[in-house]
């Protein structure tokens, strides 16, 4: 055993003199940075992880293997045609599905998968506002999301377009409007990230299973085109399917809506999730430790 | 220091305040109406499994919420966890580690949250490593730790960043006897410097040999609460238990049986002294250098034989009980 008694006291009285102000704004940027830090490397690397690679891979997968054996189908040689197939698959398996259920995995497990773990109460034995722990560890989910559907996002809309007709793709891409397109796509899926990011946060802090509530979110979402106008705005694929750039026809059974006007549809997810953020810290502030049972 | 005795000299500000402090589980008693005020020093927290000594460890972290009364460490409530654990290490029981980590990645961690910068960061988690012996095993990963070694890197993660106050759950377990003398040692030594040590244990040998003072708790209820001997005293309903070395144990017991006070007296079995149980050990002791001065016995020793925390304890939670003053 080491005899050393010399203790940090120089270091924590600095530590100490840095916190002093009432509102430490640099502190908990240091922290949430910290958070992120530390978080991004287990939402990129962990083996929790791969569920959300498998996902988003799977539309990529789909799409190299019809860019192989390409399909018999008129469609897939007309590039306008081609460009309303990409909104369907954008919309109903990329956004409703994969991109739900990869933030539902990520953003749940941020709190949830630490109680599983026994390990929240690292986080929670350390000088850090538990507000800050919700911000830190809800932007290195939306960081790890964003960046994998994005890539999901822009590689499966490739795959397709560029695969099957090249040319038109090119001068779409580099002559023509694409580019925004993609980019609206990509904004689409982070924006996406965000709301729905924010939903899966709390649902994970509320539900000791939140299986169940993923489930029925899911349904409200999907139904979301058969509701009336008001009840559409209380999702968050109402705004998203406003902001894209290619339209898809509705489904016979649809309820039609005025689309939400981007200025309004984008501030308004923003807004939802810095309010759920608010009531997930808190939550978080009053959370005790009691791992017994999981 | 005593927790009773420093209590009184001591600030609030600059004790562990429990105040009417009740918490439940649902219907089920954690610990109930707790008051104390915790002093510098090594306090052992005393009880079998189930006492409420990991419930008074994690309200005082915050890791819990009190459903009545209030507390504070050094004056700063539990539930502001930003000012807390500037203050406060805690080396909890949870045996569960961040997957992958090594040992030194666990105390970075914990630092990096903190928000020191990088370099000190690094300095902070070398001096706790060596601290507690652990540099050989440092950059290994903690899944490949025998208990031991997991118990002594959570001590260097809660003594990391210089803490007043240290609260170490079961910080025994899974040692060996040399080590657990080495930690012991430094227990002290963390105390000696003017820490706050509140350690939990059922190891009643130890507890006693390294605690300024104990609080004995049973079934969430703190029972006494003090220096071992101190409690030992308060303990009016228990005649105190005395074994006499001598040269002529029957002819004492014979004298001992004179005095009021003497409640029995019992030939130790190698015939080389006697137990005595007595309800008033000042009189008892006036009484004995009479007799040893008019029958010229020769003592060897006098000594209390049940003023352990063993026997402490064994009283307080006996059925007949026993009533502290």
């Amino acid at each position: 055993m080491s005899t050393t008694v010399e203790t940090p006291e120089k270091l924590v009285t600095r530590e100490e003199t840095k916190t002093e102000t009432s509102w430490p704004w640099s502190l908990w940027a240091r922290q949430t940075l910290a958070i992120l830090r530390l978080e991004i490397k287990k939402n990129f690397l962990s083996r929790r992880a791969l569920l959300l690679y498998l996902l988003a891979s799977l539309p990529l997968a789909l799409l190299g293997l019809l860019a192989l054996i390409p399909p018999d189908a008129d469609e897939f040689r007309d590039f306008s045609a081609l460009n309303v197939v990409f909104a369907a698959i954008y919309n109903g398996l990329i956004l409703r599905t994969l991109l739900f259920f990869g933030c539902a995995w990520v953003f749940m497990n941020l709190f949830r998968g630490e109680v599983v773990d026994r390990s929240l109460h690292y986080y929670f034995l350390a000088p850090v506002r538990r507000e800050v722990l919700v911000v830190g560890k809800y932007l290195s989910g939306l960081t790890a999301t964003a960046v994998v559907f994005s890539v999901t996002t822009l590689g499966s809309m490739i795959l397709l377009l560029f695969r099957h007709t090249p040319a038109e793709s090119s001068r779409y891409f580099f002559d023509g409007p694409g580019l925004e397109q993609a980019l609206t796509y990509v904004g689409i899926t982070v924006l996406a990230c965000v709301g729905y990011g924010a939903v899966f946060l709390i649902v994970g802090l509320f539900f000791r299973n939140p299986i169940i509530p993923a489930l029925v979110l899911y349904g409200w979402e999907w139904i979301n085109f058969l509701l009336p106008p008001m009840l559409k705005k209380v999702s968050v694929i109402h705004y998203l399917q406003s902001l894209a750039p290619v339209p898809i026809p509705d489904s016979p059974f649809a309820v039609l809506a005025e689309p939400t006007p981007a200025w309004i549809s984008v501030p308004s997810l923003f807004i939802f999730t810095a309010v759920i953020l608010v009531l997930a810290g808190l939550h978080i502030r009053r959370m005790e430790i009691s791992y017994a049972g999981e | 220091m005593t927790t009773t005795a420093a209590a009184a000299a001591i600030a609030p500000a600059s004790m562990i305040v429990f105040d009417d402090v009740s918490k439940f589980y649902g219907e089920i008693l954690g610990v109930n109406r707790v008051n104390l005020r915790i002093a510098p020093g090594i306090t052992s927290l005393v009880g079998p499994n189930g006492s409420g000594k990991t419930t008074l460890m994690n309200l005082m972290t915050g890791l819990l919420r009190p459903t009545r009364g209030r507390l504070s460490v050094l004056g700063t409530r539990p539930d502001q966890p930003e000012e807390l654990f500037r203050k406060v290490g805690y080396c909890s029981q949870f045996d569960s580690f961040p997957r992958g980590a090594t040992g030194r990645d666990l105390i970075e961690f914990y630092l990096t949250v903190h928000g020191h910068s990088r370099a000190d960061v690094r300095e902070l988690t070398q001096a706790a490593i060596d601290r507690v012996s652990m540099n050989e095993a440092a950059d290994r990963k903690v899944a490949g730790y025998s208990k031991g070694m997991r118990q002594r890197i959570r001590l260097a993660q809660s003594i990391a960043h210089g803490p007043q106050v240290l609260i170490l759950d079961e910080p025994l377990n899974g040692l060996d006897p040399m080590a657990r003398a080495e930690i012991i040692r430094l227990f002290r030594q963390l105390a000696d410097e003017g820490l706050y040590l509140i350690i939990s244990s059922h190891i009643l040998h130890e507890v006693d040999m390294m605690s300024d003072s104990v609080i004995l708790l049973h079934n969430g209820y703190v029972v006494a609460e003090g220096d071992v001997h101190g409690v030992r005293d308060e303990i009016v309903e228990q005649p105190m238990q005395i074994l006499i070395r001598c040269d002529r144990p029957q002819y004492l017991a014979a004298r001992l049986f004179e005095q009021e006070h003497t409640v029995e007296a019992r030939i130790h079995e190698d015939r080389q002294g006697l137990f005595v149980k007595t309800r008033r050990p000042d009189d008892f002791y006036l009484s004995l250098n009479r007799i040893v001065t008019e029958s010229g016995l020769a003592i060897e020793s006098v000594a209390p034989a049940d003023d352990d925390l063993s026997a402490v304890y064994q009283y307080l939670i006996s059925s007949d009980g026993g009533v502290v003053r």
